[in-house]
């Protein structure tokens, strides 16, 4: 099982020279990375064999500093992770095809090339067997993205890779860092293990603990917890497909997963629970989760407001760890995996919208489902699994949440997660309703309109109307694909549940 | 032979000198000073395998028995000091030859050869010599060099900057000569095991109190602890840059060796931490160092300087590790020389390859550079990286023991501290990226590639930046084996 592990990095670096070696022959380019992200899914689909089996692999590959090393473990939180990276690496790839051909981007080599090593470290961050491993992948993630939030090259996208590598940085030098470094100097160990390794130092010192929680939530900026959420927004200038598959699904969930992964193993969840130490942080949680869905209401801006949701929703994960109860828990991991189906459905069907109809507000969508009813169906799928509602795979995470809620004896929160659920249906809904019920704003120009939006310079569709309000087939087929996967979720959500109960279990 | 070792390290590049004088001729002299750079670092090494398992080497000078005849002790500590200056001379010296002959001229260049090897020899002299006196003459031949060697910059205010170097250092030298005479008249020896016996016995008096400020001042001074490292930035940035290389890499490492092997062999931890309480000078100004220095960095515009002022901060960490007075915190100190050596050695090497090319090296120059000069600026990038301290170069590794030991201390604040100016350090490596990696090039010169003679040894830095980064075991280990040496020390 070891060679699959080391495999899940190399794959994908692999496939990135293949991507390099054949720069010349786009098709070939893009048949490579098809494949890479096929045998990907693949080794990804062997090892969760071997991990539901109750194995769990690792392998050190190096050690930089006496007792601290780089360590991959497969256990089940980090399998879940890479089960869907892996699998929507392959939608995502279908997509960008359509998406980067239609949209007529340039350095086209350079973007499948970078999207190859992000994913490779994202699949370091998924494996990651001890903190400092977590820690070199979070870092390498952030370095990767970084050309892909910048591909425009415009003074906009330069300035949004400047936040972005701002926040992102210093949130995990100077936070997360330090709390690692912190955990070594008590524990004198960087491991993961099941019930956590700060349980063996007693005493702790008082008020240690809720701290060193807080710099690792903070730390970890890709969780886009409030007050550091700024970078998420920002890296939206970057294509769709990179909105979709990273800012959607695999850098931040590598932060919430991180989250969700250093309270299990390191705090461990009875320790927390009896110090009550996560309290006050739920509390900035659930702020986010209403903060960051009251700003997605102003927004007109599609991705925009679908940045802010995912800040929203993305504390509904680190609240869910912060419950620290098995339920909490569980639901945590379900939402990482639903709220990434649902999510990169949305980011999907607004880069077909901006690739066929070149629109990019909300107020400018009236009347264009009519037009292209797949996509904006599939929209409206997206949405009721981002609320939480059947026959969606998004209901189930909000349910083991409130549950999660309830038996942490926080009422309040459970009000929180209602509320948050109502305005996101409100802000979301509107999408769909305008769509196929509005009137049509047919937007005599998309000259002076599509040309600003996000530093993509609108390409005038020279074949005129009849192509005009289609969607590319390869992304359209990527859009069917995630949306069904919503509805699936929810009669079939048995994987993810079981590698939860696996996590909490232990 | 082998027992020879610890004099020929010093005989053979002080040979070499003179017979670069005689030859007479440029390219003859870069081949004695680059064999006599590698013969020194292979002793270097020898010796460190030498001592490597905890022995210790005496070396009798003309069979002199200490403590009247000079001794040449070389240990742990030393061998390591050895080995970062050798080392970094060997690579450097290779690099130098097409590097001078575009910044120097040719009837000078075999000057320049003697008088690096002059100063190659006074470091390695400071760094094995078990002897006071001896340290300040080494001292002197190191400095004298030294001016020398900033002087041949071809921007003529090398010569004021080199002066200004003269002065203060200067200065040093003579506060240190001081230290040591009242030191002598105190005990009547020069040899540090014997002083080290007989300091003890005349700890309260207030003549070994006034040697001992002499000494912290004179040695800061060298080291360029701030607000003592005013010389620093002009020389670094006027001097040639094969010349910034060597300095910035070797120069005020074996000046923070000088301060070390001072006050834990010789007056010993227990007389430096607890009767003159060191720590309370030394923490404040190097954290002074750390944040002031980073933050002036932050607003250079010539990088070289930039990288200067970065210099200063980091010799800040060096002196912070001393001051935690712990094994972790001096542990990370002598990482730090070696990992400090490493990237500075490899940055200023990298802007050496600038300056052939493009002839200057403000930041607004660096344009498009990224395109043009590809293994060049990886190069810096990779350097860059390490300065800041991420994972898998060696500056993560120093930094990661600076820390643990500031946590140890439980001083958290100070470990905070360290991980804002990691911050402050991306940003200044940060800026000089951008422009290289954003802008479009500008300038109308040829602006190729780098020649490989001085890619070669730029690279070779930057992989040990990345081997010893990823795999820093035996470097840990040999640190903290000399730590505790230290820490020790050879008194009663």
């Amino acid at each position: 099982m070891t060679t699959e592990l080391i495999l899940s990095l190399v794959l994908p670096v692999v496939g990135a020279a293949l991507i390099l070696l054949l720069r010349r022959n786009p098709n070939a380019r893009e048949a490579a990375s098809l494949v890479t992200a096929g045998a990907l899914f693949a080794v990804v689909l062997r090892i969760y064999g071997a991990v539901s089996d109750g194995a769990l692999p690792e392998v050190v590959l190096a050690e930089p500093i006496p007792g601290i090393s780089i360590a991959l473990e497969a256990e089940p939180l980090g399998v879940l992770f890479a089960l869907i990276a892996s699998f929507l690496w392959i939608v995502t790839t279908a997509y960008s095809i359509g998406y980067m051909r239609g949209h007529h981007e340039k350095n086209q080599t350079r973007f499948y090339l970078f999207f190859a090593f992000a994913i490779s470290s994202v699949m370091g961050v998924a494996f990651a067997g001890n903190l400092f491993t977590l820690f070199v992948f979070y870092e390498v993630l952030s370095l990767t993205t970084f050309p892909l939030v910048t591909h425009a090259g415009t003074e906009k996208a330069k300035r949004a890779g400047r936040v972005y590598l701002g926040v992102l940085f210093s949130t995990s030098i100077v936070f997360q860092l330090l709390a690692i470094i912190w955990v070594y100097a008590m524990t004198g160990t960087l491991d993961f293990e099941p019930g956590g390794i700060l349980r063996g130092v007693m005493p702790v010192p008082a008020g240690v603990v809720p701290v060193l929680l807080a710099l690792f939530v903070f730390g970890i900026g890709k969780a886009a917890v409030m007050p550091f959420h700024r970078w998420l927004p920002a890296a939206m200038v970057a294509p769709t497909p990179v909105s979709a598959l990273l800012h959607a699904v695999a850098v931040v969930k590598a932060g919430v997963f991180a989250v969700l992964k250093i309270t299990v193993y390191v705090f461990g969840i009875d320790f927390l629970s009896e110090l009550g130490a996560s309290t006050w942080l739920m509390w900035i949680a659930a702020a986010t989760i209403i903060l960051g869905s009251l700003v997605a209401f102003t927004k007109d801006n599609l991705k925009a407001r679908l940045a802010y949701s995912t800040v929203s929703q993305l504390s509904y994960v680190v609240l869910g760890a912060m419950l620290a109860n098995s339920w909490g828990v569980i639901g945590s991991g379900m939402h990482i995996a639903m709220h990434a189906f649902g999510k990169i459905t949305l980011f999907f069907c607004a880069g077909a919208i901006m690739v066929a109809a070149h629109r990019s507000e909300v107020s400018q969508l009236g009347g264009l489902g009519r037009k292209m009813p797949v996509t904006f169906a599939a929209f409206f799928i997206g949405t009721l699994s981002i609320v939480g509602l059947p026959p969606t795979g998004g209901s189930w995470s909000k349910w083991f949440l409130g549950l999660g809620s309830l038996e942490a004896g926080q009422v309040g929160l459970m009000a929180v997660l209602m509320v948050s659920s109502l305005l996101s249906l409100a802000y979301l809904l509107e999408i769909p309703l305008k769509g196929f019920f509005g009137k049509d704003a047919e937007i005599a120009d998309h000259h002076g309109d599509s040309a600003g939006h996000e530093g993509h310079g609108g390409h005038e569709d020279p074949d005129g109307h009849e192509d005009h309000y289609r969607a590319p087939r390869w992304s359209l087929a990527a859009i069917v694909t995630t949306a069904a996967a919503c509805l699936a979720l929810f009669v079939y959500p048995e994987p993810f549940y079981r590698l939860m109960v696996m996590v909490v279990g232990q | 032979m082998s027992q020879h070792f610890p004099i020929l390290q010093v005989v053979v590049p002080l040979l070499a000198a003179p017979l670069c004088i005689f030859v007479r001729n440029g390219r003859a002299a870069w081949g004695l000073a680059v064999l006599a750079s590698w013969v020194s670092l292979g002793i270097a090494l020898a010796l460190l395998g030498q001592v490597g398992t905890g022995g210790v080497i005496s070396y009798a000078i003309g069979d002199w028995l200490p403590p009247i005849g000079i001794e040449y002790r070389v240990d742990i500590v030393n061998a390591w000091v050895l080995v970062i200056v050798a080392g970094i001379g060997a690579l450097v010296s290779p690099y130098a030859l097409v590097s001078v002959e575009r910044e120097i001229e040719a009837r000078r260049i075999p000057l320049f050869y003697s008088a690096y090897l002059l100063c190659l020899c006074g470091l390695l002299g400071i760094a094995i010599t078990g002897d006071v006196f001896n340290v300040f003459v080494f001292l002197e031949i190191s400095s004298l060099s030294a001016y020398a060697l900033i002087a041949l910059g071809k921007d003529r205010r090398a010569l004021t900057s080199a002066f200004r170097y003269l002065v203060m250092g200067s200065v040093g030298a003579t506060f240190i000569v001081i230290g040591i005479g009242l030191l002598y008249s105190m005990t009547g020896s020069l040899n540090m095991a014997d002083l080290a016996q007989l300091l003890p016995g005349v700890w309260e008096s207030r003549t070994v109190r006034v040697a001992y400020g002499f000494l912290a001042v004179g040695f800061c001074l060298k080291l360029a602890l701030f607000p003592l490292h005013l010389w620093l930035p002009n020389a670094y940035t006027y001097a040639p840059s094969p010349v910034t290389a060597f300095m910035a890499s070797t120069a005020t490492k074996v000046a923070v060796y000088m301060l070390l092997r001072f006050f834990l062999t010789v007056f010993g931890w227990h007389f430096s931490f607890e009767q003159m309480e060191l720590d309370r000078v030394l923490l404040p100004l190097a954290l002074v160092a750390i944040v002031s220095m980073s933050l002036v960095a932050i607003f250079q515009v010539n990088v070289k300087r930039l990288l200067a002022y970065s210099s200063v901060a980091q010799i800040g960490y060096m002196v912070l590790g001393l001051s935690f007075a712990t094994v972790t915190g001096l542990t990370a100190t002598l990482l730090h020389l070696f990992n400090h050596a490493l990237m500075k050695g490899a940055l200023f090497m990298a802007m050496g390859c600038v300056m052939y090319r493009v002839g200057s090296v403000r930041i607004g120059a660096m344009a498009g550079l990224g395109r043009r000069m590809p293994v060049t600026m990886a190069a810096f990038v990779v350097g860059g990286l390490s300065l800041v301290g991420v994972p898998l170069t060696v500056g993560f590794v120093s930094k990661w023991y600076l820390i643990l030991g500031a946590l140890e201390r439980g001083w958290w604040p100070v470990a905070v501290l360290i991980l804002l100016t990691s911050l402050m350090a991306l940003v200044y490596v940060w800026r000089v990226v951008e422009v290289a990696y954003f802008r479009e090039y500008q300038g109308e010169g040829e602006a190729r590639e780098a020649p490989w003679m001085l890619l070669w040894p730029t690279w070779a830095l930057v992989a040990l930046n990345l081997y010893f980064g990823i795999d820093a075991g035996r470097t840990a280990g040999i640190a903290r084996q000399a730590a505790e040496v230290l820490m020790a020390g050879i008194g009663p």
